[in-house]
Order: C-alpha cells, then structure tokens, then sequence
C-alpha cells in the first residue's frame, strides 16, 4: 500500500462527511426554513380600524375611539427629574418606579407601555410637554366605544388574545385584541379587518436596519367591515329599561325573517365598562362567579327553564297532528287533574271551569292543566309502548327546534332538554306510563327550554308551521346575509292547518282569558302566560321554595305577525302580571312606537324584585365570598 | 535552467497558487458581508475588519516575493534557526503577551496585533523535515521517534499554556507526516480509540462502558483461547490482565477528568455536541445560530450581502472562526461544498507533488503543509457544521486575521518554493 494513502484517504472520508452534512443541513433542512418568519426579519404591522355596527334602523352601535398610551424605550430615557414627570403624569413615585422596572425587565431596547389610556383631555397637555422627556412618546391606539350604553350581552368585548390561540393561529400576535364574546367574537372575521404587514431587516439586536426586499412582499391594512345588526336598538334600550330591577330574559324575533329585534338579558351592565383603562377592574368584578346576578351570563340565551303553560300549546299541536283530539274533543276538568290512584297524585289546576266540558279554545285560553294532561296521556298512549309514544312526541317537539342548539349566530347558548321514551328507560326503574311523565304535559317536569328556543317556538306558531333560524347579523359591509342557514324556512312536523285553531285560542288569551288586562286596542296580541312552579331548594337548613317564575310568549298582530316575543321574569310570580304586561309594552312600543298605557309602563319601569332576590339567598354567606 | 534562477516564479505549481488566490478572495468577500456595518464601502482602511484584511492580503505579495526570493536551501539551512526563533516567541508571550479573552496569544503593536502561535506551526514544519531528512536520522528507534515529539510538542506545550488549546491541538496533525516516514499506525488507532473511548464515557456512562469493554475483552481472550489452547493464557496472562486495568482506570480516570478537571465552559461544549445539553441562548448559541444559518441558504445561496442572518450579526465571530456559515448563508450548498472541494484539491495537490519530491525534506515539509491544512480544515469547518466542539481556530485563507493569512501563507510558500527547485541538484 502507497504511504500516502493514509493520508487521501482521510482527507477525501471528512470531505464526503462534510459535504453530507451540508446536503443535510441546507438541502434536507432548509426546505423547512421560513425566508420571512426568523430571527433576521422584523414584521412590523400596521393595525386597521375595526368594523362598524349599526343596528336595523342604521344606528351607530359600535364605534371606535382613539386611545393614548405613554409609551417608554427604558434604553432611551435620559435622567429626569422624576417629581416632576410624575406630577405631570399624575402618578406617585412609587408607581414610576414600578413601571419604569417592567418595561426595563421586558426589554432595554424595545418600546413598552408606560402608562395606559390617558383621558382625553390629559392628552394634548402631555403630548405638549412629554418630547422634553427622551424615551418617551404618546402612541394613539383605536379602542371601542359604545355610544349606547345597552346591548352588552349582544355586543360581548375584545381583550388580548390568549398566548395559545396567538401561538397557533398565525393570524394574532400576542398583545393582540380579539373578539371573546358577543357579536365580536361571532364575527371577529369581519370586524378585524387585515392588518398590513412590513418586513424589514433587522440585527441582533432588533434593531432595524433596512426593508426586506425592498418592500415587494409589505402588504396595506384593510379596515373591518362595517356589520348592521337586525336589532332595533331602540326596542333593545326599551325591554332592557323594563327588565331594571328584575332578572331574566326577552327575545323578540321578526317571525318572516328569523331576525332578532331584541335580546335581553337582566341584570345586565354598560358595555363601556369593558373598554379602556377600568377594564380589567371592572371584568373582574362582573365576572365573578360568586356575583348572584351574574351579568355577563346571557339568560336570554343560556339559562334554561321549565316553560311552563306556553307549551300546552305544543300538546295541542301534536295531539292535533296525531290525531287524538280534534277541536270538538272536550275534557272536564274537577279542580285538576287525578293521574294516578293514590290521593297526592293530583295535578291542580286554576281554570275555574268545574265539571263542564271544555274544548280546546277555553282550554287554552283559561290554561286548564286537566285538558292537556288529557291530551298528553292520549299521544303517550296512542302506541302501545309509552317509550315509543314519548318518543314520537319528542320528535314532534324537537321539529320547534327545542332540546336542541337552534344554531343562531352568537357564541353563548344552551341546548335545553327535551325529554324522550329512552330518557325515561333509563331513569325510572319499573314500568313507567304516561302518568308517571304527567307533568311535561303542562310544561314542567323535565321539559327545559331557553328563552330564545321559547321565542323561537313562538315565531313558528305565528307562522303557522315553520320557522327562520334565528340570528343577528343582517347585512356585511351593507351587502344583505345570504346565508342558507338563515334564509331558507325549516318546517315543523305540524301541518298549517292545526296551527289555526292555536291561534285563535292565543287571540282568545288576550281577550278573554290569563292575559285580558294586559290587552291592547288596536293591536291583536296572540299569546300565552306561563307560571313555573320552582323546585324546593334548602337553604340555611329550611325548605324553601322560591316564588314561581313569570313567563309569556306573544305574536302580533294576529295577521301577518311581526313580531313574536317571549318574556321570562326570574320569581316574578304569575304570568299575567309581570311577564304579560312587560311583553305588551313591547310589543305596542314596536308596533306604534307609543305607549296607550303610561300607567303601567311606570309601574313596570319601577317594580323590582331585589327584596325576593335577597330572600333566596344564604344569609350565613355573604355575596362575594364562598 | 540559469534564466529561471532570475525569475523567482518559475517552476512554482500554479494549481496551488490558483487555489490559494481562490480561497482568500472569495474568503474577503465573506468577510466584507459578515463585517460591514454601513452601506459605505470603505477598502483599504484600519477602520473596517474587512479594510483591515484587505491590507492585510496585499501585504502577501511582498511576502511571497521574500520567500520565493530565498532558495531551497536556505531553508533548509536555517531551519533550526527558524524554530529557535519560534520558541522564543512562544517563551516572549508571557512576558510581553497581551491578554484578550483569557489568553495570552498576542503581541500588540498598535493597531495591529501578532499571534506567533499562527507563524510557529509553519517553523516546526521546517524543524521536523530537517530532522527526518538527515540522513544519520533512523527513525525506526525509539530515541529519535521521542525527539521528533520532542521539536512538535515542545511548542504545542507553551501554546497550552497560553492557553490555546484549539491551536495546539493542530500539532497532532504532525502524526500523518510521521506515518508517511515510518511511524507505526497504532500511535493514530490508539490516539483515535482513545477519543472513542473518552467520548463514550461521557456519553454513556463510566459503568456501561467498562462493561462493554471489559465483555470485548473477554470474547477476544475466548476467542484466542480456542484457537491457541490454553497456551495462550500462559503466555498472556499478564497482558490480560494489564489490559482489563488499563481500560478501567482509563475509563474511571476519564470520568473523574471530565467531571471534576475540566473547566464548566469546557465541559458544556461537550454536552452540547454530544447533546446531554441543550442551550440555544447560552452557550450553545454559537452552534445552534451557526447550523440555523447554514441551514438558511438552501441549494443556491441568497446571494452575496443578502443573508440576512448573517447581515443580522446573528452569528458570533461570523469573520473569523465562524466565516465557513456565511458561506453557507449567501452562497448555499453550491457555495459552501466548491469551497470544502477547493480545500480537498489543495491538500491533494500538495500531497501529489511531496510524493514527486526526490529530496526528503521537501516530502517531509509538503506533508506537514498538507496534514495541518487538513486539521485546520476538519476543527474549523467541523465546529461551524456542529459536528465537533467549539474550538476556536481560524479557515486556513479565509478566515479574518492577518497573523493567520500570513502564518499560512508562508507555509505555503516555502512549499512554493522548495517545489519549484524539487528537480534541481542542489
């Protein structure tokens, strides 16, 4: 062997190893690499103004404000005589020295916030006087503002996006707002806008030090786009001046469109209380889980109730569509209703009507718990097994797009419960009959529905047979939703025909029956109230069972409907005396813009129910703690 | 024959010459991107690292002159002189030396610093040659293979010192030149075993690597004793055993160095290269923004002055002992391979003509030149690459530094020169 071979040899060996490791550090790895997303590229972005909202009528809603931040670049700052920068920022000490460290503990080099959100009025004095101040600068932000301080479970807010949602999601940076409730979280892709982005180069550093490519790839903001809501704002500020003092909630919907008029949930608070430099105090406090009035929880959407009387009309439907009653099928009714053979298996019942036959109309109108029980019994029975009969009801029910999520277009909601034969299967133990399930033929029981599925039900009644999927947003950028979900009717398993002699028993409610004081001239009111039984509770030792809540559910006009309500007042009693005139205020308010009955508008406006709010509550804890 | 003697050029190898104009100006170009801070460009000037170097390489012309101007045998002659002269240098250190990042390698002048460390690796070159071309010098004894360690770590001994460990290691490469002239290869297999083992017991573990050894042991022992009989174990009992106590305190010893001898910043590159450690912002930042902008340049490059990494200063020491990654960044894989290529070529060329050398010390000093280009070559690129430790020594030709492009640079051209007389009698 040659002497030099050793030497060849090894020198052509680490030259194959390294050039391997070039192919696989620059071939087999920089495929990977990201020319724009590394260390060397500095994205800056330029931020553009959020969208607009307006409501129905074309009021501002929504807005923006501009905000000013004192912005500090700790290598930056120069000696100062820091009593005197204080008093001008009206801060102490103390607190100088605190932000002055959090902005050098960040970053020397990189500006930060110094002091957030300065008033107005600060502003031109301080832009004034703070340039004699080197390493700090005012920089203007855009906020919201809400000009009308109403409709905050619908408008939700933005804060700063979540550190995991900015990791995953290439669209936020950190420090970044987004939509998290409401319709700004619902529609943050239209409201955001697109930011415009600039790449320079940068060093080490994160100094600046040039454009990358010239620019070729920076990209101009496009603003938000502005979104008009189908609320009526007006109508909105009017069910939530009558919800004051009161817990609960009121959907009304446009029954020909699905679009929502009004959302209301009670107690409720100022949206502005979640813009600017109190927010993070004040979410603290309305999001606090031991805040029995709960603001930021949307009763309208999520809290699920028993709905009580109104959904006899729904035993009626279906015992129409099935065939087991018809209009001259009558029932008497002896004080209420014996299921079973047992003395307390009795269901009460107010009707008045005392051992003469009752027909549908009455039934309905007088809200007789002996008819539908009646009628209930008759579906559940019309099979041969009760499960199956439930079943078939169940779907009947589930057509109204209750039980279910309805699918509207805001990110809160509740699916309710609707129960069904396997439901039952699983939870009695013995054979079960229609008796055993009684109650959920007058809406109690294990039937739970939420205030918008209630209004929604309602809507399909005035439709007579089928509904619009609710929703909010009505046009993008001025340009009309053209969304199938919300454009095309989903029918019920009702036929029309049934729906008529509904109708006429809801008309007969506001004429004659629960709901006569709260009739209004002119206007013919299709409705029905609603009073549910709450289960007892035991507080502080002592069975205690809270005063029924007050409901009701209304269209009007009879003819051609334009709106469909329902009312849903916490504790408020029966529902002909809270729900049914609260609900008629509305509607006469949407319908003729006046109010025929001042008397009761006032007397709404300041009946509260705080006192039977207290009641309810522990006394040995106090609000706020645990 | 007599015109050439007049034209000090003729008969030197232009391929070398070729590849070595090739390498430092492709080597300023680099160093022009790694170091320039404005878009003003200013040559020829103190105020610039690439100024500087540029200075620094027209300052080779008349250094090439000089050494062409000598003849083959005044360096051969003046040799040992040469070397004295070197270890003085090294000696004058600690006392005149100036201290800049913990060593003491330099002498200042001013603007300008000396580092004889660079210039002694050329004279030791020229030490071992005259030694091995003597023709009393026998080099199968034992005497004269310690007194050829002795002239080749005599000053690797006082750059340790410094300490210099990186350019000191570069005197191993001395181990090739050796071989070439006799030296058994079992110095290298146990220099390069010895590695193995040092790695491993890092690596693994003292405990697992004494098993695994002590079990090879014992199968070689088997495997002797059922070809020899048990002859074998007569006669080698106490090898055996020798060996079993070797490998262990070898392995044991190995652990204690590395856990309690060697410095933290020592330890820490060995734990990043052999990944027990990771650290991208630390210590391992060198490494990790080195491999990352390598990686970054892909098949082409982006272009000279528009790797933006290395514009960024995102790599360390990028114009000198990191030089290789710009390469990397702005001239991508193409780039960076042509230049290992370059080097390959040198080396062969070198190791071409020694061998056609009919005088022994010129083989002798081609192979020095070829074997610490090589060591050069393998500890620089090696680390930028991520697959060696981070030692600091500069790209023969490329790297920013001026004692470095003229300790090579001479190195080279002594080689120059005594090739171009090769065929004469001298």
């Amino acid at each position: 062997m040659q002497r030099s071979f050793l030497l060849y040899f090894s020198i052509t060996l680490v030259g194959i190893l390294f050039i391997g490791r070039l192919f696989q550090l620059q071939i087999l790895r920089g495929q990977k690499y990201d020319p724009i997303n590394n260390a060397a590229v500095k994205t800056q972005y330029d931020y553009p103004e959020r969208g607009y909202v307006y409501d129905r009528n074309g009021t501002l809603i929504i807005a923006n404000q501009l905000s000013y931040d004192v912005m500090i670049q700790p290598n930056e700052v120069a000696p100062l005589d820091t009593l005197e920068f204080c008093a001008l920022l009206k801060i102490d000490k103390a607190s100088f020295l605190k932000r002055f460290n959090r902005a050098q503990n960040y970053a020397s080099y990189l500006p930060s916030v110094f002091l957030k959100q300065l008033a107005k009025e600060d502003y031109a004095y301080l832009q004034e006087k703070l340039h004699h101040y080197k390493g700090f600068y005012i920089q203007k932000r855009v906020i919201r503002e809400y000009p009308i301080k109403s409709a905050a479970n619908i408008f939700g807010y933005i804060s700063e996006v979540s550190e995991s949602k900015a990791k995953k999601n290439a669209d936020y940076q950190q420090g970044e707002l987004i939509g998290k409730a409401g319709i700004e979280k619902e529609y943050e892709v239209y409201l955001r806008g697109t930011k415009g982005k600039k790449y320079s180069h940068k060093n080490r550093f994160n100094k600046v030090t040039g454009s990358y490519k010239n620019g070729i790839l920076d990209t101009l903001p496009s603003n938000g786009k502005d979104l008009t809501l189908t609320i009526d704002i007006e109508l909105q500020q009017y069910a939530e001046s009558l919800m004051k003092g009161k817990r609960g909630g009121i959907v009304a919907i446009e029954p020909s469109s699905g679009e929502i008029l009004a959302l209301v949930t009670a107690p409720s608070y100022d949206p502005n209380m979640l813009v600017g430099r109190k927010r993070s105090k004040n979410s603290v406090l309305l999001m606090n889980p031991n805040n029995p009035d709960k603001p930021t929880y949307d009763r309208s959407l999520m809290a699920q109730y028993a709905p009580g009387s109104p959904f006899k009309m729904m035993n009626a439907l279906i015992g129409l569509q099935e065939n087991v009653i018809d209009i001259n099928t009558n029932f008497r009714c002896y004080e209420g209703y014996q299921y079973g053979r047992r003395k307390n298996e009795f269901m009460g019942c107010h009707c008045g009507i005392i051992g003469s036959p009752i027909y549908l109309k009455t039934a309905i109108a007088r809200s007789c718990n002996s008819y539908f029980s009646n009628t209930f019994k008759r579906i559940i029975e019309k099979d041969n097994k009760p499960s199956e009969g439930l079943n078939n009801w169940s779907k009947h029910v589930k057509s109204f797009g209750l039980g279910d999520y309805l699918g509207y277009d805001l990110p809160a909601g509740a699916a309710g419960r609707i129960p069904t034969g396997t439901f039952y299967d699983n939870r009695i133990n013995y054979r079960w009959n229609a008796s055993s399930v009684i109650s959920n033929a007058i809406g109690q029981g294990d039937v739970e529905t939420t205030p918008i599925q209630l209004a929604n039900f309602t809507a399909a009644i005035a439709n007579k047979g089928f509904y619009y999927t609710p929703h909010i947003l009505k046009k993008v950028a001025g340009e009309a939703l053209k969304n199938e979900k919300y454009t095309v009717p989903k029918k019920t398993s009702i036929a029309s025909k049934h729906f008529e002699p509904i109708i006429e028993a809801m008309h007969e409610v506001f004429k004659t029956g629960t709901g006569k004081s709260s009739q209004i001239k002119g206007i013919e009111i299709c409705g029905k109230t609603g009073t549910v039984e709450n289960s007892i509770k035991i507080i502080d030792g002592i069975k205690t069972q809270a005063p029924d809540h007050s409901i009701l559910v209304a269209f009007a006009p009879k003819e051609n409907p334009k709106i469909a309500i329902a009312v849903f007042v916490e504790n408020g009693g029966y529902g002909s005396t809270i729900a049914a005139p609260i609900s008629s205020l509305i509607i006469e308010k949407y319908l003729t813009e006046k109010i025929s009955k001042p008397w009761v508008e006032k007397r709404m406006l300041a009946l509260s129910l705080q006192e039977v709010y207290d009641k309810q509550k522990s006394k040995e804890i106090a609000p706020g703690t645990k | 024959m007599r015109q050439e003697r007049n034209n000090i050029f003729a008969g030197v190898d232009f391929t070398l010459v070729f590849l070595y104009l090739f390498l430092m100006s492709f080597g300023w170009l680099n160093i022009y991107a790694a170091s320039r801070t404005t878009e003003d460009v200013e040559l020829l000037n103190f105020s610039t690292k690439y100024g500087k170097q540029l200075i620094f390489i027209c300052l080779t012309f008349p250094l090439i002159v000089v050494i062409l101007f000598f003849n083959s045998k005044f360096y051969e002659k003046f040799s040992s002189v040469f070397y004295i002269i070197s270890i003085l240098s090294l000696l004058g250190l600690f006392v005149f030396g100036k201290r800049i990042n913990g060593a003491t390698s330099w002498y200042n002048f001013g603007v300008i610093g000396l580092q004889p460390s660079e210039f002694v690796k050329a004279f030791t070159a020229l030490a071992v040659a005259k030694l091995l071309s003597d023709r009393q010098y026998n080099f199968t004894l034992v005497k004269n293979q310690i007194k050829a360690f002795i002239i080749i770590f005599l000053p690797a001994f006082l750059i340790i010192l410094q300490p210099d460990a990186g350019s000191a290691f570069i005197y191993f490469a001395f181990f090739f030149v050796l071989n070439r002239e006799g030296l058994t290869l079992n110095y290298i297999i146990l220099g390069v075993s010895t590695l193995l083992i040092f790695i491993g017991t890092i690596y693994f573990g003292p405990e697992s690597i004494i098993t695994s050894l002590f079990i090879l042991i014992t199968i070689f022992v088997i495997l002797n004793i059922k070809k020899a009989g048990k002859r074998f174990l007569r006669f080698n009992w106490y090898k055996i055993i020798g060996a079993y106590l070797l490998l262990g305190i070898f392995v044991l010893g190995t652990n204690y160095f590395y856990k309690h001898v060697l410095a933290s910043h020592q330890k820490d590159r060995f734990d990043i290269l052999l990944g027990i450690k990771t650290d991208n912002k630390g210590i391992g930042y060198n490494s990790y923004q080195s491999e990352l902008t390598i990686s970054s340049g892909g098949l082409n490059g982006k272009g000279f002055l528009n790797g933006d990494l290395t514009q960024g200063d995102f790599v360390p020491e990028q114009h000198t002992d990191y030089i290789f990654s710009t390469v990397g960044e702005e001239w991508g894989f193409i780039g960076a391979s042509l230049v290992i290529i370059a080097f390959m070529l040198m080396m062969y060329r070198i190791i071409y003509l020694a061998e056609t050398h009919s005088n022994k010390f010129g083989r002798v000093y081609g192979y020095g030149l070829a074997s610490i280009l090589f060591f050069h070559v393998i500890v620089n690129i090696g680390m930028v690459i991520g697959l060696l430790p981070t030692v600091g020594i500069p790209l023969p030709f490329f790297s920013y530094g001026g004692s470095s492009l003229w300790g090579f640079t001479i190195l080279l051209f002594i080689f120059l020169r005594l090739d171009a007389h090769k065929n004469y009698d001298w």
